[in-house]
């Protein structure tokens, strides 16, 4: 086999990037792995505190099912209606895309306003828990990612072919909808569960000014008194997206790549 | 009692008329195929009686029972589309299984069935593949597979070669008229190419802008066909212009020539007339001397050769009509490019129309849907 050849060039700025991006967590390792006692390296004192705090469990806990809701409601409010629209009204699919900017557009913290004057007179069922108002409002947030993943998929599909295939073949709608196209949509519909899942684990402004203890919060509660500690935190909830999007790569890569369907009308 | 009706069908989409009134009548295991360019209407029609579709007016019977508002999942037809439409996430077995599964059919026996089909089609050994594993070919023969595996009441092909090269289609469309004679499988097969069309079916219906121009069998469309449009479609005709001289003796004079056509006898004087001739009837002769040439014949120059085996197709450009003949290619080499010829329509075997129904050109093209 013939050893590729790489730039100098190339190297140095690959160091450059690796650079920027390591820095700034080797800065943050070190500086969590300092003594409260001494403020010298090294102590795991900070990671100890950390899980032994059961805040902490409490608010990753609440964090995680927080990701967990969002994801489901958005899967099963938006997995059909892109379906649909793909299938019977693809001249609805830039408002569907320019609905899926606002959420970009409108700062959180307009949102959150909006959304608490909204829900005012709500049951307090929903107002007052997480997994009613926030959950609603990460459904929001969560929208336009899940959205644009969602329309990436059902592009690289025939949607129309193989909708009228299976309902040849004598599938219902539901018959169709979960064995046929799910299946065939299923990377981008993980992609867009683990980018929702990212947001909801590091969403902090809507969850602090409707005073709910998620886990963002959690860190910025810790971070005023405890610098350290914080320091730890950022690092193990850099650890778990990071562990997201390796779940996603190896999910994704678990089946046979989808064939391409030619579109050849 | 026919099989397969289709009763004054029609469908417009918008301002665009798709089907005007279409009625086709096929008995139980006759292969018709729709025949048209595209936008004639041929695919609407298809997918209505697939159910994808439903008609502004009329009806869709099969076996004597009215289907126009059944939905397409209780139709029981098998479809093989255009787009290579296998399931992506499924083996060509589990895509053959799918009909049979829904089917709720017993595990033995849907496996049973599975290889029986894949045998059927050539692809016994392929059966574990993915579609993205198989050729073009290979995927439009599991598609046929997976129709049939549900044992559809008509079998529905929707232009299944046009995606694949030439030798492929060539193949295919032979095994598909085997398998359909071999399981005698009532089978509706559009397709915009008319040698595709006469080769494989038992009739052929030619539509243009939503109407069927002519229906019969391929060698009636071929040697009688009933309208230019018609005549224009299927192979290559020559078209000649003409007004008929003397209705006794069968003369017609064509752009200032006199020629005797033995379907131009009883005509009236002065009616207007297409005269058809086929490339293959007309005979060239090198004209001696500059000579205008003899009996019932054409002059021209030897514009072009182009080869097709057996024959060459040569262009002739006249001074009023430009004239397509083929030629046994080893008679070729006697009538090369820039040589005056004169070229004699037969007296028998030409056609002719009366020049009062519609002309012959291209209809509007909108989108065959």
């Amino acid at each position: 086999m013939r050893r590729r050849w790489i730039a100098p060039g190339a190297i140095v700025w690959l160091v450059v990037a690796a650079a920027f991006f390591l820095i700034p967590l080797i800065a943050t390792l070190l500086f969590s792995l300092r003594s409260i006692q001494t403020n010298k390296c090294c102590s795991s004192a900070a990671y100890s505190l950390i899980i032994h705090d059961h805040q902490f469990w409490h608010t990753i806990r609440l964090s995680f099912v927080l990701s967990l809701e969002t994801i489901a409601i958005s899967l099963l409010l938006f997995v059909p209606t892109v379906y649909w629209v793909h299938l019977k009204l693809p001249r609805l699919r830039p408002v569907l895309g320019f609905m899926a900017l606002v959420p970009f557009v409108v700062p959180p913290i307009i949102l959150v306003v909006g959304l608490l004057n909204l829900y005012k007179g709500a049951p307090s069922w929903f107002y007052d828990k997480p997994y009613g108002f926030l959950a609603t409002a990460y459904v929001i947030l969560a929208f336009p990612y899940m959205y644009f993943s969602l329309d990436a998929g059902f592009r690289s599909i025939d949607v129309h072919t193989l909708t009228e295939a299976s309902q040849s073949l004598g599938a219902s709608w539901r018959t169709t909808l979960t064995r046929v196209i799910l299946p065939n949509i299923r990377v981008a519909a993980l992609g867009g569960s683990f980018l929702t899942l990212a947001i909801v684990m590091g969403e902090f402004t809507i969850a602090s000014l409707s005073t709910f203890k998620t886990f963002p919060t959690y860190i910025q509660f810790v971070n005023e008194t405890q610098p350290y500690e914080a320091a730890a935190l950022s690092l193990l909830s850099f650890l778990i997206v990071w562990a997201a999007m390796l779940a996603l790569l190896f999910v994704g890569r678990g089946r046979p790549r989808p064939a391409q369907v030619a579109a050849t009308r | 009692m026919p099989y397969l009706e289709l009763h004054g069908l029609r469908r417009r989409f918008g301002p665009v008329v798709a089907l005007d009134g279409i009625d086709v009548s096929l008995e139980a295991g006759e292969f018709l195929s729709l025949l048209g360019p595209s936008g004639c209407g041929k695919t609407t029609a298809l997918r209505i009686v697939a159910g994808f579709d439903r008609p502004d007016g009329g009806s869709v019977l099969i076996d004597g029972k009215d289907l126009t508002r059944v939905s397409p999942n209780r139709r029981d037809m098998g479809m093989v589309f255009q787009a290579y439409s296998l399931f992506p996430n499924m083996t060509a077995e589990q895509n053959v299984e799918f009909g049979l599964r829904i089917r709720k059919n017993k595990r033995g026996a849907r496996r049973k069935r599975v290889a029986e089909l894949l045998e059927l089609v050539g692809l016994g050994h392929a059966g574990k593949r993915y579609p993205h594993q198989l050729s073009g070919g290979m995927q439009q023969r599991v598609a046929l597979a997976r129709a049939l595996a549900i044992e559809p009441r008509v079998l529905l092909l929707d232009e299944p070669l046009s995606a694949l090269d030439a030798k492929v289609r060539v193949q295919l469309r032979e095994e598909i008229r085997r398998i359909q004679t071999q399981l005698g499988i009532t089978t509706l097969y559009v397709t915009h190419d008319q040698e595709e069309a006469l080769s494989i079916s038992d009739h052929v219906a030619v539509m243009w802008s939503g109407r069927i121009e002519q229906i019969g069998s391929p060698s009636e469309m071929y040697g009688s066909p009933a309208t230019p449009f018609v005549a224009e479609f299927i192979g290559t005709m020559n078209r000649l212009e003409s007004v008929v001289v003397d209705g006794a003796r069968g003369d017609i004079e064509h752009a200032g020539t006199r020629l005797t056509i033995d379907a131009a006898r009883g005509r009236t004087k002065g009616e207007r007339v297409l005269v058809l001739v086929r490339p293959e009837l007309l005979e060239l002769e090198p004209s001696g001397d500059g000579a205008a040439g003899g009996e019932n014949s054409l002059a021209g120059t030897v514009l072009t050769h182009t080869f097709l085996g057996s024959i060459t197709r040569l262009k002739i450009v006249g001074p009023e009509t430009d004239l397509t003949a083929d030629v046994p290619t080893a008679r070729v080499a006697a009538l090369p490019i820039g040589l005056p010829v004169v070229a004699r329509v037969p007296a028998a075997g030409t056609r002719l129309l009366s020049l009062g129904e519609k002309p012959a050109s291209e209809g509007p093209d909108p989108d065959d849907r």
